[in-house]
């Protein structure tokens, strides 16, 4: 049986008290649903002492505003009530999408949005029974000294695993933190790094206490697609986040980014350039697909090819942007095949 | 600070209120199986990736091996031992028997939590409401059909109320 190790479990009754404790206790780390802390935990790919509960903390989950005036979620907000919010059905539909499609039903009512934006970055190599990583010598991320997948790597390249993350990026979403030197508000980008271990800019007595979704001029649209094997099931291989502003029209910005091709999400914004000014049209929004994969660059560390991965990124940003533009999202241009390729 | 060998929970599982001693790291899995002596409720993978181990909180479904019992004092917890009303199976767990949707029978009980759920939200769900609300709960027997016809035959003959 996977246990859990030995550790405390703290119960504070307010923010504050949560990120004192934290603060006291190095080595503690903060649960929330646990829908990806616990199986972590269950092996050994973190040593915590203690963890400090988030779920006996008042008012963590409530929902304000609308798509006029902007969006607050708190970060308590479990990803299924997120998934069938009103809040979320409109021009902030990527974010819902992407709630709606983490993992099982069964996670969702578990799992918070705060947690997601936060999951750990995950490998093959990485997310594996101690067992499993001490055969094959352990790697960088944890236990060991070599990164498993790019043996002379001086980092680690663990993929930036959340659903949400993407969405929030194209969203312009902020996040508020708080924590023992006060609270403070920030770019959900910036939330970021790009390593595979530390891979958050969260310091460790800080709480992500609400996610906000900034109102947009005019009419949005948005759209998330997401890569992966099992669509019940598992972590994306690829996401694709993309949100459009109009002026009766034509675009006005867009935006988009990237989940599981990297370490961090990828903002792909500035390759959607071209689409400023247009009413797209599919020849358009083909070519900009096609272009807005350059910083795509998986590696062979999650599930199916990471040759296949890379080639379906334009194949589903074409079919995000579709979406977000009114077209059968289906019906797009590009695909993976190779020519002449495959027989 | 020693780390608590036991610490007390109040639990309220299938209705009544339990108060145990348990070491604060162990999962509601762990508790209800081993020292609530409710072995209904299966292990499978323990991370989370089959839902065998799925009981409500709250009438919801939950996986019980990622579920920390400190966080559920004050909700109602449903295992499979607390579907039947009194001597009366569920409907579900009478439509399972009769058109033999288990087979080994290891994720029987979370699925007939699962679609426990699903009809009390959704009493006449159509066949991909039903597939949807299952999809985590995975049967190795893959035996998905019958679980499905079971959950439409439970559904159409309505809940009794016990």
């Amino acid at each position: 049986m996977l246990r859990l190790p030995r550790l405390d479990y703290l119960r504070p009754r307010s923010i504050a008290e949560a990120t004192e404790l934290a603060a006291k206790n190095p080595g503690a780390m903060f649960i929330a649903g646990g829908t990806d802390l616990v199986p972590n935990l269950k092996r050994r790919q973190f040593d915590a002492t203690a963890l400090i509960s988030l779920n006996v903390l008042p008012d963590t989950r409530r929902i304000e505003g609308d798509a006029s005036r902007g969006v607050t979620i708190g970060a308590g907000a479990t990803l299924d009530e997120l998934a069938q919010h009103e809040a979320l059905a409109g021009p902030f539909r990527a974010l819902g999408q992407a709630c709606g499609s983490v993992s099982t039903p069964q996670v969702r009512t578990m799992g918070t949005l705060g947690g997601n934006l936060l999951v750990d970055p995950r490998c093959n190599y990485y997310n594996q029974t101690y067992s499993w990583r001490k055969a094959v010598g352990f790697c960088l991320k944890k236990d060991g000294d070599i990164c498993l997948v790019a043996r002379s790597s001086p980092r680690c390249w663990a993929v930036s695993s959340s659903d949400s993350a993407p969405a929030a990026l194209a969203l312009n979403a902020e996040v508020t933190l708080q924590g023992m030197e006060g609270t403070r508000r920030l770019a959900a980008a910036a939330l970021y790094r790009d390593d595979g271990i530390a891979y958050t800019t969260k310091r460790a007595d800080e709480v992500i206490t609400a996610v906000h979704l900034p109102a947009s001029r005019g009419r949005m649209t948005s759209a998330y697609w997401k890569l992966r094997r099992r669509p019940a099931f598992d972590f994306p291989i690829l996401g694709v986040a993309v949100a459009i502003t109009w002026d009766e029209g034509a675009v006005r910005a867009a935006r988009g980014a990237l989940g599981a091709v990297g370490s961090h999400p990828v903002d792909i914004t500035s390759f959607l350039a071209p689409l400023q000014g247009t009413r797209p049209t599919e020849d358009l929004i083909t070519e900009v697909a096609q272009a807005a994969d350059k910083p795509s660059r998986p590696l062979d560390n999650t599930d199916l090819s990471h040759y296949w991965r890379k080639r379906m990124t334009k194949v589903y940003i074409e079919r995000a942007l579709r979406d977000a533009c009114g077209f059968e999202p289906l019906a797009g241009r590009l695909t993976a095949q190779v020519r002449g390729g495959a027989r | 600070m020693p780390i608590a060998d036991r610490v007390a929970v109040r639990l309220r599982v299938n209705g009544e209120e339990m108060a145990v001693m348990v070491a604060p790291y162990k999962t509601l899995l762990e508790v209800l199986r081993e020292d609530l002596g409710l072995t209904g409720t299966k292990h499978g993978c323990e991370l989370g990736e089959c839902s065998t181990c799925g009981v409500l909180v709250d009438g919801r479904p939950y996986l019980s091996c990622l579920a920390m019992p400190l966080d559920l004092e004050g909700r109602e917890i449903t295992t499979v031992e607390g579907m039947a009303h009194g001597s009366d199976p569920d409907p579900l767990q009478v439509a399972f028997a009769e058109l033999g949707a288990a087979q080994c029978g290891y994720c029987t009980p979370a699925m007939l939590l699962t679609a426990r759920a699903l009809l009390d939200r959704d009493p006449h769900p159509t066949r991909d409401a039903i597939k949807e609300a299952l999809s985590g709960v995975l049967c190795r027997c893959t035996g998905y059909l019958k679980i499905f016809e079971a959950v439409e035959l439970a559904a159409s003959r309505g809940r009794r109320h016990g």
